[in-house]
Order: C-alpha cells, then structure tokens, then sequence
C-alpha cells in the first residue's frame, strides 16, 4: 500500500477548504467499510483521505413530523438502528441500514458512505430512492441539492464532482398512512451482498386502500441503483390488491438491466426483482395500513 | 479425573480439556504469521493477471531502486529441475513442475501464478515494488474446462506433458487415463431393470481454511536454513523446499506453527522456498503471508469435474453394474484427485459389473492439492444421486437400498484386495435408527435426502517419544501437526496405557530436527499411524518401568506387573509394596536413568472410513434458495479416542461439504480471470446457514490396530453434496446435476419443470 496523508477536520468550513485544495488526490473517509479495502487492493489511490466522522452535522439525526427527516451522511448505520423515529418512520430504511453486515460493521458503516461508494448493490440506496431522498452536497462552488434517484452514474461513480462532499439527506416527512419496506436477494442467510435488492415506500388512503403515493428503487440489477419510475406510477390511484402488484412487478423487470456475474445470472435477477417487488409491496402495503403517523 | 468410559477403557472415550486449548481461547498460541524476528525483511509475490501467457521478458531495475526493497527474486534463481517424477523425501513427484509452481518458468498458466517475489524492509514498500516490476507477456487463450482442454486441437498448456495412451510424439492436456474394470459392464446392464445415467459438473472449490499461508525463512551463513510455517506435515515441507531451492534436505529445519486449518491444502509448499531464497539473497529473515485473494487464486483448491455415470439394478433392487467416465481439473499441473473419485466412486456397494475410466487433465486454474478425502465427493454427488433415482424406480427406501447392497467384509473394493471389516451397513443402520430419520417432515418445499461415502484413510510413518520425568509426569513428543485435536488424543492414548492421568501428560509438537520422519496430518491418518507409534512407545516405558522396579525389588522383569498406573510384584504377599509411577520416577537416577519410551511406525492394515448423513430441506420456489432445516451424520471411527473431536470432525466435513453443494464456486470470468478472490463472494456457510448437526458414532474396530482406531478426518465431507441434491429432489422435484445447487441454477431448474407441467397441461386441455 502507498503513503497517505491522514486529516480529520472537526468543520464542515475546514474538511470542504482540505477536499477543494486536493481535489481529485483527496477521498473523503466515513466508515471505510470500503475505503480501506480499495486502499488495501490498492484500486483508489488517493494521495489525502479526508476523515469526515468528527463534523458533527455529518452524525446528526434530527427528525420532526413537521419537517421530516435529516439524516447526516456520516451517521453510522447502527445509530440509525437505534433511533426509535427511525424505526418508527422509516422502518424500510432502517432495515436496509440493519442488514449492511455485522454489528460492528454497522458502527462503522454510514448510509453517505454506502451511496458515495457507487455501488449498484448499496443496500440503503434503494431505500432512499423509494422515500425520495434528496442528498445536500457543498464543495468550492458553494452547495447543491441532488435527487439520490439521480446520484449514481455507473459503478464506482457519482455526480460529486472533485472538492464536493455529501452533507446529508433530506426525507419529507411521512404521511399519515405510509411505510416503507426494503428486502434483498442473497444466497446465503449474512454476510453477503444483494442480488437483488428492492425498495418501496407506501402512501395508503385506508378508506378503500387506495394508493396516495408510491416509489420503488431496485438494487444489483443495472450499472446503477435504479427508482423504478412507471411501476411506481402504475399503482398511484389502484386499490393494491393482487394484479395492482403483478403489474408493478411486471413494470420494475422492465427497468431492471442486470448482468450475468458471479453473484447471479441477469436472467435470475430479472425473476427475482419480481419476486421482491411483489413481496417489497406487501410488507410496505402491510405497514402503511397499520400506521398512524400523525 | 473423568469417570471410566466403557470397553474397558480408563481414558479413551472421555472428553478432557485440549491442552492447546488455553492458548488458543487467549490468544498466545503462535500460528506462523504470529513470528518475527530481528532485521526482519517482508516479502510479496507479483502474480501473473493473466491465466495463460509467455513471459517474454522482467524487468526488476526500478523496483529494485525503490528505497528498502533488498532482494527481487525471479524463477532464474531457481535451479533448474528434472521434468520428470522423482523422489522428494518420501513421495515422488514432478519437481519441475512443483518449482514452476512456486515461480512460474517462462510461461505463466494460472491467474495468480507467482511471477516473481520482494523482500522489503516493510510489507507496504514489498507491496508498492510489485507495481514497478515491468513485465512483458505474450498472451495465449485460456484452456478453463475439462472439455476445452481434452478436444481435438486444444491450446496445450505443458509442451513436454505426454500420456501413456497417446504416446511420445504427441502434445496433450491430458496427464494421465486410468481404467479400472471388473466383470462384464455390457452383460451386467442386460441384467438391469433399471438402468439410470446422468451427466455431472462440479464446480472447483476451495478448502476454505482461515489462516492464510505464511512462511519466515531464515538462511543461515552456514548454508542451514529454518522454515517456520503454518503446515500440515514438516516433513514434507522440509524435503519439498530442499528440492526447489536445491539445498542438501537436512540443512532445513522445519518449525511448524500452530495451524489454522488445512483440509489437505497446506501439504505442499507455496511461500516456503521464496522465504529461504529471499532470505539468502538479503541475509535477513523474511517473512511472507498471502492475503485471502492470493489463498484463492493460487493454493491449491481442489478439481471441478465432469462425470458420467450409468448404473443399472434389478426390479427387486439388486445392484448389477456401473459405468462411470470421470475428468478431473487437475489446474496447471497434473496430479488431480480422480484416481481416487474413479475408486472410490461406487465403492460402497458390491457391484458385479463396474467399468470405470479417469482422465487428469490440465487447464489454467491453480494447481490443485488435497481437500478432505480428494475426489470422493465430486464421485458421490453423481453416483449416489444416481442410486437415489434407481432407489425411487425400485420402490425401494434408499436407506434399505444401500444396506442390500452394501459393502461388508470381503466384498471385493473396486481395486485391491477385498474389506476388512467395515462399518458402512453401521452407518446405515445409525442413520436408520436416529431421531432425524424416524422423525416425520412435513410442509410444502420441504424435502428428506439421505447419500452414503466411502474413503480409502492411509497409515504412513509416525514417531513418538514419551519421557517420564523426575515428577513422574509424562511428556509425548510428535511429529504430526495437530490439525483437529491431535494433541489431546494422543496424551490420551498414552495416559490410558501408563495408567496416569490425562492432566500430567503434556503433548508435544516437535520441529523437523528434534523427532523422527512423520509423514503429514492428512489422509485420516493421524490418530490411526501416530496414536499407533505413541501407544507402542508408551508401552515402550512400561517394559522399561518393570526393569526399574524389578532391579529396586532384585527380581526379574516378569515377576513384575503393570496396571492402572501401578508396578507390584507378580506374587502378592511379602515387605514389597506396589509403587505408581510417581513414585518410581522420582528414583530412575538410582536405576539407570531417566526413561525415554520411543516407537515408529509404518503403520499397515488401514481401516477404510464409511459415513451415511440424512438432510432435511426447504427450498423457496420463487428465489431457488435452499434451507437445510437439519442435518445428521453416521460415521464409523472404530474406537472414537475422544469423542468430541470426533464429532467436530464429522461436523466440520459435513459442514464443508453442504457448503460445497449450496454455494461454493470458483468463478472466472470468459478470460479467465477469477472473479471471486473474497469470501463475500466465495460463498462458504455461515453459522446462520447450517443448523446444528446431529452425530452418531458407530465403532467397528479396525483389525490389527491395538485400539481398534479408524481415521476420521475425510469422509464426512464425501455424501453431503449428494444428500443434498436428493432432499432438493425430495422437496421440489428437480434432479440437479451441477454443484453448486445454487439459487440461480435451481431456480431454473424449478421454472423449466414449472413451465414443462404447464405445457403439459395446455397439451391436455
């Protein structure tokens, strides 16, 4: 491994002026959960890692039903966990933080992390995607707010542009009857990596179970996390009973552009985004309809 | 000291505390990557990217100037070596190919085939050398299957690699056909009723053993070198690394650390040499350790297969042929396991008829070396889901199918002469009886499959000593690295014939200089060759204290006798008290000296291991995901010396081997580059995929051994695959054909039977 240059700014102000003077030589650290492992097979080579964990706006986890939720992007995954409000509001999100390896994994592990990393089988991507999070981005240009629907451009690259850092994601707040749900794919029962990994968050009117609102993001299935757009579309104003879910399901293969690898075939991942959508749906649908969130 | 466990027995069959087991739960025992040394220099190895290319020129001047790189060695400073098989110790082998292994020579055949190695003055400077090494390669087409490999015309790997069958002249990627044969296959199938053939394909996998590999070499200027190394056999280390590096075999000594897991991969050598050649090059110690990746892409895992398999029985179950046609991967070299697959393939059963053809073949994937009973498993994932077909077509319970045709004493083995006693029916007979088997399955998706295995075990050299010290405690001194509890058997064996107890015996692992030649901890032959050289050099003292006591009495060595720890004289009555051996080794300086007990073996008369494992599944329809809900295995240790350890074995091979059937796959990439180098995606079992598994022992003793003791090592890793295909069958009704079984073959699997049904009904309406 080569020589690197350590910095831990405790400012926004600071860790933005060291990213802007470096550049592409910096990369900004948050868990490292994958970091430390591309430095280690040395497939990034940054000359400054720049250690963001000790901004406090970076750990921050403030939610109110008023104004939603802000989620810093360097919050580890299991404060997330332990956050009641989260569980409570966005359980589909929670889980998806949940699963991101061991306990220990997960203390390190932050969901600004997971999206940063531009990996197409992040688990919480999907899960922001289906909430419809917006991420907050500052860099020498000053700041910017981007749809994380938007946010991955292929493997490994995002719209950060050198200089710029992920701040922290906006949520709106929930609606009375909604929920939201994630599941993956994977062939063993831990420590693995989505297949397929399916989002979906519910907005229900519970007078005839009619759909307000819906979004599903998939996961592992194209270069990309992918916001299901018509499947999402196509159960706005349905009652969600069997063939509502079938045609969303049918809708989310259609966007899925998986390939054959050594974690699944892409005919395998087409089949199973199916599956998830319609079992994704059902548990969303399920949540919505007990909650009461206002 | 433990209550007495039965046959007779005052230790064997107990469960004491391992003696390892303090340092290893606090952390002091001290694997091969734990040692360092003074001036200590760190080593890496520059892999080829490539799975097949001429290495046209390297270029080592700007690695060599980064400052603290000390020494760059290629395969140019290893002698050159006979192509030929020649002796290395005790084993004949292809030291020509064995040192084109550990650095390749002029043609790289394996995506991380060593290219070159640095030592460095730290392991990130080793690290950041291999990048400035300029290497020029001339590429070639990868050769990655059984079937590429053996067509006409193939892109051939070995230029001087010949066979027997094919003759001097001609070029071939073939190493070796066998044949064994006995009666008439053509006839036996005009007997048959049924006759079943499948085609099957097992993917390469790895043994998996945590602890990567690791060497620190240290030359000394008198031309003696010390290896320390995490190693199945010292032995074999010592004579291979001699050979490569070209140095006299006892100017090498072998400190073998404790070991983290081998399965049979860590019975040859990979960075042994280079840290001895590093270290003569610098004057240094060097020390190198592989990262997971280089475990994956470049020791020895063990062969993917294709494997015919044709068996025929009558109506009423009687088993009346088999043929069989099996290529095994050998990786870049020859030498894979399929001589044994082809012996072992149906060597349960008493079949009239057996024809059986084997090819070893090379292709461009990493040598293979030994895992756990080699061979067995990929040949009884196909004929013992061939027989749970036949079973099926018969009517016939597969559990009473294998007892009407299993092996017993005198059937004759597939090649050799005929069993001894054995205990496979046992085996049968346990599963038969266990709570799992009698209990009932229900559910959809959920499935019983049961599958039996057989393996050879080998014997091989051992030597003990036992010392009695001054306290009257006992020392056993080994050479066999303890790998799963050696140690505490061992102690065991002698503290159950001197009659004392297991806490003052103290084990212990010698290095290659201090105990005689001891073949590896491999081949189930450990408790069986070297419990069998500690039982005789405890019994070794035991003819030495009666001399003692016979000359302190002033009688003759047979009027003494030895029991329970106790020396009396053999008529009772008289001044003369019985003393233990406390007693008489505080007085050995007055009768002649300290008592050194010693044997050594070459041990005979082999008990062959027989295992029968039952499993239950779920499978999801949707994902082809399968659930093992539970698991139990039937084994036949002869004499289990400690239970517990004998479990463990017969749990970790089943473990290694349901891993093997679900998931476990070497993955390269159409140019064959392995995708796979982590286990995120080489997907072994966790502890949430398994459930606990259920043990029955079964003890037939092994004739001739003095405690009856059958090794236990392998063969629980050689029926689960198989098990697992029939529970899925069992479950879902697809018959798989392809390891791994999993999620996406399966799944498919499920859809073309899915959609064959519907097609069929669509025909009907």
């Amino acid at each position: 491994m080569h020589a690197i240059n350590y910095e831990a700014p405790k400012s926004l102000d600071e860790a933005v002026k060291l990213l802007a003077a470096h550049g592409e030589k910096a990369r900004p650290l948050s868990g490292g959960t994958d970091l430390l492992i591309q430095l280690r097979a040395g497939t990034r080579r940054p000359e400054f890692v720049v250690d963001i964990k000790q901004i406090p706006e970076l750990t921050r986890i403030s939610f109110s039903l008023q104004h939603g939720l802000r989620l810093g992007a360097a919050a580890p995954c299991i404060s997330i966990h332990e956050n009641s409000d989260m569980r409570k509001y966005y359980p589909g999100l929670t889980e998806a933080a949940h699963l991101i390896g061991s306990l220990q994994i997960q203390s390190r592990a932050t969901v600004g992390g997971n999206l940063c990393n531009g990996s197409p089988a992040a688990d919480t991507t999907p899960a922001l995607i289906a909430l419809g999070a917006q991420a907050r981005v500052i860099g020498p240009k000053g700041e910017r707010t981007v749809p994380v629907d938007g946010f991955c451009l292929a493997p490994g690259r995002t719209v950060l542009q050198p200089g710029e850092l992920l701040v922290e994601f906006h949520i709106p707040a929930p609606e009375r009857h909604s929920s939201d749900a994630y599941l993956r794919f994977i062939p063993r029962n831990e420590m693995d990596i989505a297949v397929v990994g399916v989002g979906a968050a519910l907005s229900l009117d519970v007078s005839d179970d009619r759909v307000v609102e819906a979004r599903i993001g998939l996961g592992a299935v194209g270069p990309t996390p992918i916001f299901a757009a018509e499947a999402s579309k196509s159960l706005i104003g349905k009652t969600l009973d069997a063939a509502a879910i079938e045609n969303a399901a049918r809708l989310a293969i259609a966007v899925a552009t998986p390939i054959d690898d050594m974690r699944g075939t892409a005919e395998f991942r087409r089949h199973v985004v199916g599956v998830l959508t319609r079992r994704t749906l059902a548990k969303a649908a399920e949540r919505a309809r007990e909650a009461n969130q206002r | 000291m433990a209550a007495s466990s039965s046959n007779g027995f005052r230790v064997i069959g107990t469960r004491p505390i391992r003696h390892d087991g303090v340092d290893k739960v606090t952390g002091r025992a001290k694997y091969g990557a734990d040692y360092a040394f003074p001036g200590m220099l760190h080593g890496k190895v520059l892999r080829s990217p490539h799975p097949h290319a001429n290495i046209k020129s390297i270029k080592i001047d700007k690695a060599l100037a980064l400052p603290g790189v000390k020494a760059i060695v290629t395969s140019a400073d290893l002698p050159a070596l006979p192509d030929k098989m020649e002796a290395a110790g005790e084993q004949a082998i292809n030291l020509n190919h064995l040192s084109m292994n550990i650095l390749a020579r002029g043609k790289a055949l394996y995506d991380g085939h060593p290219i070159a190695a640095v030592a460095a003055t730290s392991p990130h400077i080793a690290d950041e050398a291999l990048r400035l090494i300029e290497v020029e390669y001339e590429l070639l087409p990868p050769v990655m299957t059984v079937e590429d490999a053996m067509k006409p015309g193939a892109t051939i790997l070995l230029p001087s690699l010949r066979n027997k069958e094919d003759g001097p002249d001609k070029e071939t990627n073939v190493a070796a056909h066998l044949q064994f044969k006995r009666g008439d296959v053509a006839e036996g199938f005009k007997q048959a009723d049924y006759v079943i053939e499948r085609e099957f394909k097992t993917a390469m996998v790895h043994q998996g053993y945590i602890e990567p590999h690791n060497a620190v070499g240290i030359y000394n200027a008198d031309g003696h070198a010390t290896i320390y190394c995490s190693t199945q056999g010292s032995f074999v280390v010592r004579a291979l690394s001699a050979a490569v590096l070209g140095i006299a075999e006892g100017k090498i000594k072998v400190v073998p650390a404790e070991i983290g897991g081998g399965f049979g991969g860590k019975t040859t050598i990979y960075l042994e040499p280079l840290s001895v050649l590093l270290s003569q090059k610098t004057g240094h110690p060097v020390k190198l350790t592989m990262t997971r990746a280089e475990v994956l892409r470049a020791t020895g895992p063990t062969s993917g297969s294709t494997i015919r398999c044709k068996m025929g029985a009558t109506k009423d179950g009687k088993l009346v042929a088999a043929q069989c046609w099996l290529a095994y991967e050998a990786g870049a070299f020859p030498g894979s396991p399929v001589g044994a697959g082809a012996m072992t393939i149906v060597a349960p059963y008493n079949i009239p008829n057996i024809l059986v053809d084997a090819y070893d073949v090379v292709v461009n994937r990493p040598k293979t070396a030994a895992y756990r009973a080699p061979g067995a498993s990929n040949a009884a994932m196909a004929s013992e889901t061939v027989l749970d077909e036949l079973a099926e077509k018969c009517g016939i319970d597969p559990l009473e199918m294998r007892l009407m045709n299993g092996s017993e004493e005198g059937t004759p083995q597939t090649v050799g002469p005929p069993f001894k006693r054995i205990g496979f029916k046992e085996t049968v007979e346990a599963i038969k009886n266990s709570p799992h088997y009698k209990s009932k399955l229900t559910g959809a998706n959920r499935g019983r499959g049961v599958a039996s295995g057989f393996w050879f075990n080998v014997g091989l050299q051992s030597s003990a000593t036992v010392n009695i010290h001054t306290d009257g405690t006992v020392s056993v001194v080994i050479g066999s690295v303890d790998i799963g509890g050696t140690r505490a058997a061992q102690a065991m064996i002698a503290a159950e014939v001197l009659g004392v107890d297991i806490n003052d015996v103290r084990p212990t692992i010698a290095d290659t200089d201090s105990i005689g030649h001891t073949d590896v901890t491999g081949g189930s032959r450990t408790c069986f060759a070297t419990g069998w050289a500690v039982y005789e050099a405890a019994q070794d003292c035991v003819r030495q204290l009666k001399e003692r006591a016979a000359k302190l009495w002033e009688k003759k060595p047979d009027e003494v006798v030895f029991e329970n720890g106790m020396l009396s004289p053999a008529q009772p009555g008289g001044e003369l008290k019985p003393m233990s051996i406390k007693q008489i080794a505080s007085r050995l300086a007055r009768t002649g000296g300290p008592i050194v007990g010693r044997a050594t073996v070459n041990a005979r008369g082999v008990g062959p291991a027989f295992a029968t494992v039952c499993v239950d599944v779920e499978v999801d329809p949707d994902t082809g995901k399968t659930q093992i809900l539970r698991a139990t295995i039937a084994q036949d240790a002869g004499k289990a010396i400690h239970p517990s350890y004998v479990e463990g074995q017969m749990q970790g091979g089943m473990a290694q081997g349901l891993g093997w059937g679900l998931n476990e796959e070497y993955f390269y990439d159409d140019r064959g580059i392995l995708r796979n180098t982590g286990l995120l995606d080489y997907r072994m079992p966790t502890c949430l995929d398994l459930p606990a598994i259920e043990t029955a022992i079964v003890e037939v003793p092994t004739p001739g051994h003095p405690l009856g003791i059958r090794g236990v090592g392998e063969v629980s890793i050689v029926p689960p695959p198989a098990a697992l295909a029939n529970a899925i069958y069992h479950a879902v009704g697809v018959r798989m054909t392809e390891l791994p079984m999993s999620p996406p073959r399966l799944l498919k699997a499920i859809l073309k039977k899915r959609a064959a049904g519907e097609a069929q009904a669509a025909a009907a309406d």
